[in-house]
């Protein structure tokens, strides 16, 4: 059998998170106006001050639809989103409040459990503390009363609205603000939940910190928001992870993340995002168009983002620091992959405001089938920013001859103290280098996942080490039947 | 029964014939070299031998163990102990060269229905074969081949090899860009090799390389067929006469 045979076979494999769980929902009707913002921040016994916030937005959003400011700039293609044919609340039935989460549907329960996340006191996974987000809800958090001993708050962000409004108000949109763009206005409007940590002074959070969102519902969109603080000297760990059933229609994800670290704060966020990327011809999949920010606003804090994109059939995306603090320090890295049909257009953005600021960037992209992958970044020193520094590496993997990799860095330097390093490569997976292998016995599939994951080494090296070696696997299972 | 029967082999690249009826028989415990002036198809044999697929094979047959190498996939071929010393070995970023051997070596041993060797089990093999070549501990950890001297390279072809001990092993070219010392190591490191149920095949252009590995049969590779075969005095007679001689022997 041929390489091509292999790679093909390969290819086959399914989406194995794929599956749908039967459980009641209940959603409102399609479409968007202001009846549903209120509707929805009803349904959520929002304070009165959420609700005046998601109005406002929804009227900006109103105006950009109206002009038709959608972005068009990224390197994707998709038809027109028709934004009052989607769902934009839906959740599983069930009790107003439960005691515990062993009280959860148990469809629920079995869901998370098929997903390698067992919510249930007994064989949770130690060391990491959950919250899952199902459909427009979270179902629950685990571990919280243990965090809350440390003055930790780790809640569904419904909850932190009802329970710690002073914090939401002073931070919500502080980062991310409804103006932002086209996704982030609308999400502003409708978010349905999402997670909220709180990290006090001086605390070092003993645990990895998470969120399972599952798409499970049809036509529905999913926007959640989550708002992480890291007070003076606080450190935070936080991971999030993504899955939907398999459909032949386009879902829309639309998240927003916001980041706040203060005086010497340390924010560590991991992604491995592994929604329903679509079947082999581009049918289905989820559009994920996302606006992921921190803010290092203190001295010396740091902010770093990995993710690990597997998913999705569109990814738009670009985790960003704002480094206001002097001494503060961004980090980014990524690991992209497009298999089929798959697009990507993602990267980061590094502002540089603070005295001796700095940055990493590494992005490791990977294109295969009729992947197309775009990295798209933008480091800015502004005038004041002493000292600044930052290193950019920009490497692309090519396999087969159908993909393509695409770089648009974009550098500003009002500084003249600061020190800009870039590298950029592009390469492709050589006959030579799968020979080599399988000439020491390695199987065709085995050779080209060794050699992808050599190549995303530098990034894997970041993830918590629970999650490495998931998201190694995940990656071969994504490139699988890619190589020719 | 031979451990390797080549039959009237031909091979092409694309539409250019490179081997054009080659016959040779080797028997486990022999050492063999094949030696020719640059293009003669040395380095398409030994490429064929391992079951690189961009050769295309036209006509003819290779039996190993009496059977059909033809029909096996190159990682068959190796778990079935065809082992290739590249001329040029490849560099695979971010993967340690440790990791590496181990991979390959749990490859095999899957194949054969062993178990996998931990890492601490293959530490203590790993380090006794190092020393055999003079090699550095910290080479294994730094990524395979990547920024390897030619020498580090060449070694790290042989050090794969006594540690995956093959039943055929082929080293095309080993002693290209290897100093007298190096060169010396390597063919140490190939002599501890030779064992009664184990053939191996010194492709090689030079016949420096054979006043330490002696080759119990040379055989003389011209555009593409065996012109010559001989012991080990005919690598001793082409050094002395050149290629041309045989190269004009062959066109008359």
């Amino acid at each position: 059998m041929s390489q091509d045979a292999v790679i093909r076979e390969l290819a086959q494999q399914e989406y194995k998170w794929g599956f749908v769980t039967d459980v009641a929902e209940e959603r409102i009707p399609k479409g968007l106006s202001e009846d549903v913002v209120r509707l929805i921040s009803a349904k959520k016994n929002e304070p009165e001050f959420m609700l005046q916030w998601r109005l406002k937005a929804y009227r900006h959003w109103a105006s950009l639809e109206r002009a038709g400011a959608e972005p068009q700039w990224a390197n994707v293609k998709f038809p027109p989103i028709n934004y009052q044919d989607i769902t934009y609340y839906s959740s599983p039935k069930m009790k107003p409040s439960l005691n515990s989460l062993d009280e959860l549907d148990p469809e629920i329960l079995r869901t998370y459990e098929k997903l390698g996340i067992p919510l249930q006191e007994q064989n949770r996974l130690a060391g990491v503390a959950v919250d899952a987000v199902f459909d427009s809800v979270s179902v629950g958090t685990t571990f919280k009363e243990k965090l809350g001993e440390l003055g930790i708050i780790f809640c569904s962000f419904s909850e932190a609205v009802r329970e710690h409004p002073d914090l939401i108000k002073k931070y919500l949109g502080t980062v991310v603000p409804h103006t932002d763009n086209f996704y982030a206005a609308l999400n502003a409007a409708v978010f349905s939940d999402g997670s909220f940590v709180y990290v006090p002074k001086g605390v070092r959070c003993p645990m990895e910190l998470s969120t399972y969102f599952r798409i499970n519902a049809a036509e529905t969109g999913q926007f959640e928001r989550t708002l992480i603080i890291a007070d003076e000297g606080a450190y935070v760990s936080y991971l999030e992870g993504c899955t939907a059933p398999m459909r032949d229609e386009n879902q829309l994800h639309a998240a927003v993340v916001e980041l706040i670290a203060l005086d010497n704060a340390q924010i560590k966020y991991s992604t491995v995002q592994n929604w329903y990327p679509g079947d082999k011809n581009g049918k289905g999949g989820i559009y994920n168009f996302v606006t992921k920010r921190g803010k290092c606003l203190g001295v010396n804090s740091k902010i770093s983002w990995t993710q690990v994109e597997t998913g999705s059939s569109i990814t738009w995306k670009y985790p960003s620091c704002i480094l206001q603090g002097d001494n503060s320090v961004g980090e980014f890295y990524s690991v992209a992959l497009t298999n089929n049909f798959q697009q990507a257009d993602t990267g980061t953005k590094m502002i540089h405001i603070g005295k001796n600021t700095r940055s990493t960037i590494v992005s490791k992209g990977i294109s295969a089938g009729h992947g197309q992958n775009t990295y798209r970044g933008g480091v800015k020193i502004l005038k004041d920013a002493t000292g600044a520094r930052n290193y950019t590496q920009c490497d692309s993997l090519l396999i087969g001859d159908k993909c393509g990799a695409h770089t648009f860095p974009y550098i500003e330097v009002k500084n003249s103290t600061a020190r800009m390093e870039h590298e950029a490569s592009t390469s492709k997976i050589g006959e030579d280098q799968l020979f080599y292998l399988r000439q020491r016995g390695l199987k065709a599939e085995d050779a080209v996942s060794m050699i992808v994951n050599g190549f995303c080494k530098r990034v894997f090296r970041e993830l918590p080490m629970e999650f490495a070696v998931e998201a190694q696997k995940l990656l071969s299972i994504s490139l699988e039947g890619s190589v020719g | 029964m031979s451990l390797l029967e080549i039959k009237n082999l031909h091979a092409k690249v694309g539409n250019h014939e490179i081997l054009k009826g080659i016959n040779l028989t080797l028997n486990a415990g022999e050492v063999h070299s094949i030696m020719g002036p640059n293009g003669s198809g040395k380095s398409t044999l030994a490429q064929v031998l391992a079951r690189r697929e961009t050769y295309e094979v036209t006509e003819g047959e290779i039996l190993y163990n009496g059977e059909d190498l033809l029909a096996m996939k190159p990682e068959e071929a190796a778990c079935e102990g065809v082992f290739l010393a590249f001329q040029y070995p490849v560099e695979i970023p971010g993967i340690t060269n440790a990791y590496f051997l181990r991979s390959a070596l749990n490859a095999m041993r899957k194949y054969r229905g062993e178990d996998e060797v931990d890492a601490m089990d293959f530490l203590p093999l790993m380090r006794e074969k190092l020393k055999l070549l003079d090699m550095d501990e910290r080479l294994m950890n730094r990524s395979v081949n990547e920024s390897f001297s030619g020498g580090e390279k060449k070694r790290n072809e042989i050090l794969q090899m006594s540690v995956l001990e093959p039943k055929l092993a082929i080293l095309d070219e080993t002693d290209s860009g290897l100093d007298i010392d190096a060169l010396r190591i390597v063919a140490q490191g190939v002599n501890a090799m030779r064992s009664p149920d184990r053939a191996i095949l010194v492709v090689t252009h030079y016949q420096r390389l054979l006043d330490y590995i002696v080759p119990d049969r040379v055989h003389v590779l011209v555009n593409g067929v065996v012109v010559r075969s001989g012991g080990p005095e005919l690598a001793l007679e082409l050094e002395d006469k050149g290629y041309t001689t045989m190269e004009t022997a062959t066109s008359a």
